[in-house]
């Protein structure tokens, strides 16, 4: 128990998890792709058309594991600061701060999916839907994390301040959703729900699922290089990356 | 394959959700790659500037 | 204990009166933002009455939005915020009872003057009653959850904007509530349920949001 946990506490020294991520991020890339092309011939090819939305359902092979990924990402992205702030384990900042902005694409993809889906399905890009609304409300919540982040000079003052920010927003983001949910019932009704999606086949739950896993994996992938470079800028002055610079390439 | 293309009929939707996941993805590994490449040239050449100094 | 924060209290409110300016243009505001609707939408009664609920929360949040600035912004500026840290008392309290002076000159008035602009647009008696009780619970909870942000942009630049961003999407649930219950009368059912889930709202904020404030004020006077 406390050798596993001594290794652990290995990585958060920054040169640590700097060669550590330097390792992980080709192989989670290579399965990310592998993961995307399965899916996508999967979800493209393989599975038959819905029998009422035609091919126009194929968009919820990305914009389910889109929206999951968001939410996942915002939760996770407040686990970090958490641990940073209570902790003060440095690499939890960078990594709370390195998985924002992808979080923020994904809520983006998630909002343009759904619209892009709602078009064809009920005639207009947006209704005020109970999940699409939630999924816009996430979108300023990532983007309030990101200018509070940047406005403020002083790293430590940031990475703390943002860090108060993304756990109330996570303790309020299911309140959001809730009453958001609620405030949808009670104005349109059952005229309009997204829960009647076409029936669902194994093949389509394994596809989504598919696709939900190389999202994670084109995560990781990304926050960890983002991740890595934020390191190299914040311990450019220190020895292990003096010797990183003579030995290895960009 | 032009059937395939055409998507019954809904092919904006539907490659248009697929092109912006595309997009999006390039971009930000695009923007990653540079950002990396930039702040590692500038790192190198503060080392061989620092080390000039030195000697 | 009560003492010392009832004397802060009472500063907080003589530092007001002393500029009911303050108070005033947040009252104002209130009153101009929910005047310009009825110019956008059109006169027509009917339409205003739907809208009515809507309008006066939207309204009420940008009135609170825009005076939190103040709200720890002067003592940061003359220091005697640093004071309050050295207070041997919790900070969380503390900063419960300035939030609750802010709430006083800020929220307060917008529940007294909702009668007038809901008379307005044209609401019956026990709307307008359920919407200044949904005002008098929701408030608090602008104020509260306000003073969060207030807290993390103390010296920030372009503060005043940035506030907006934090709070606004943490206003949604108080929002949805508070009209809400208004719609729910003026459709001829009952408004309980929204006030209820609006009290425990404001029971929730009023345990938790202090301590996230007074996390804020340490990190930023750091």
């Amino acid at each position: 128990m406390s050798r596993t946990r001594i290794q652990w506490f290995h990585f958060t020294a920054p040169a640590n998890f700097y060669d550590l991520a330097g390792r992980l991020i080709p192989a989670f890339a290579l399965l990310s792709v592998i993961l995307f092309a399965m899916g996508l011939y999967l979800g493209l090819w393989v599975a038959p058309p819905d029998y009422q939305q035609g091919d126009s359902y194929r968009i919820i092979y990305i914009h389910v594991p889109v929206a999951w990924m968001s939410m996942f990402l915002y939760v996770l992205m407040a686990i970090y600061a958490g641990i940073g702030l209570i902790w003060r384990i440095k690499m939890a900042e960078v990594m709370a701060k390195s998985i924002a902005p992808t979080g923020a694409l994904f809520t983006f993809l998630a909002l343009w999916t759904g619209a892009l889906w709602g078009r064809p399905t009920w005639g207009v890009y947006w209704v005020w839907d109970a999940r699409l609304t939630s999924e816009l409300i996430l979108l300023f919540l990532f983007l309030g994390y990101m200018a509070l982040h940047a406005a403020i000079e002083d790293r430590q003052r940031a990475a703390n301040a943002s860090a108060v920010l993304a756990l109330v927003g996570v303790v309020n983001v299911p309140i959001i959703y809730f009453s958001v949910q609620w405030w949808n019932t009670l104005h349109q009704g059952a005229s309009i729900t997204v829960t009647q999606a076409p029936t669902m086949a194994t093949i389509m739950w394994v596809t989504i699922l598919i696709m939900f896993l190389a999202c994670w994996m084109y995560s990781i992938a990304v926050v960890l290089a983002r991740a890595r470079t934020e390191i190299l800028e914040r311990e450019r002055r220190a020895r292990w990356v003096q010797e990183r610079l003579e030995s290895e390439k960009p | 394959m032009t059937e395939f293309l055409a998507m019954g009929g809904y092919w904006p939707w539907v490659w248009g959700s697929y092109a912006m996941m595309a997009g999006v993805t390039a971009v930000e590994i695009a923007q990653l790659r540079f950002r990396r490449r930039r702040l590692w040239q500038w790192l190198q050449r503060m080392a061989r500037l620092s080390r000039q100094e030195e000697r | 204990m009560t003492a010392s924060l009832f004397a802060l209290l009472q500063r907080d409110l003589v530092l007001t009166l002393r500029r009911p300016q303050d108070a005033l243009t947040v009252a104002g505001f209130f009153v101009v933002v929910v005047a310009l609707f009825p110019l956008g939408i059109g006169p027509d009664p009917e339409v205003l009455r739907t809208v009515a609920a809507g309008v006066l929360w939207v309204a009420a949040l940008l009135a609170v939005m825009l005076s939190l600035e103040r709200l720890f912004a002067d003592d940061y500026r003359d220091g005697s915020l640093e004071q309050l840290l050295l207070v041997p008392l919790p900070l969380a309290l503390l900063v419960l009872t300035r939030t609750f002076g802010h709430w006083l000159v800020a929220g307060l008035p917008l529940v007294l003057l909702s009668p007038l602009l809901g008379l307005q647009l044209g609401l019956e008696a026990r709307e307008i009653g359920v919407l200044m009780l949904a005002l008098l619970l929701g408030t608090p909870i602008l104020s509260l959850i306000g003073a969060v942000g207030a807290a993390l942009t103390l010296g920030v630049r372009g503060g005043g904007v940035l506030i907006a961003l934090l709070i606004l999407p943490l206003y949604v649930p108080p929002l949805i509530l508070g009209s809400g219950a208004v719609d729910a009368v003026m459709h001829g059912s009952s408004a309980q349920a929204h006030l209820s889930l609006l009290g425990a709202l404001l029971i929730f904020a009023l345990v938790t949001t202090p301590w996230a404030t007074a996390a804020a004020v340490r990190i930023m006077l750091d």
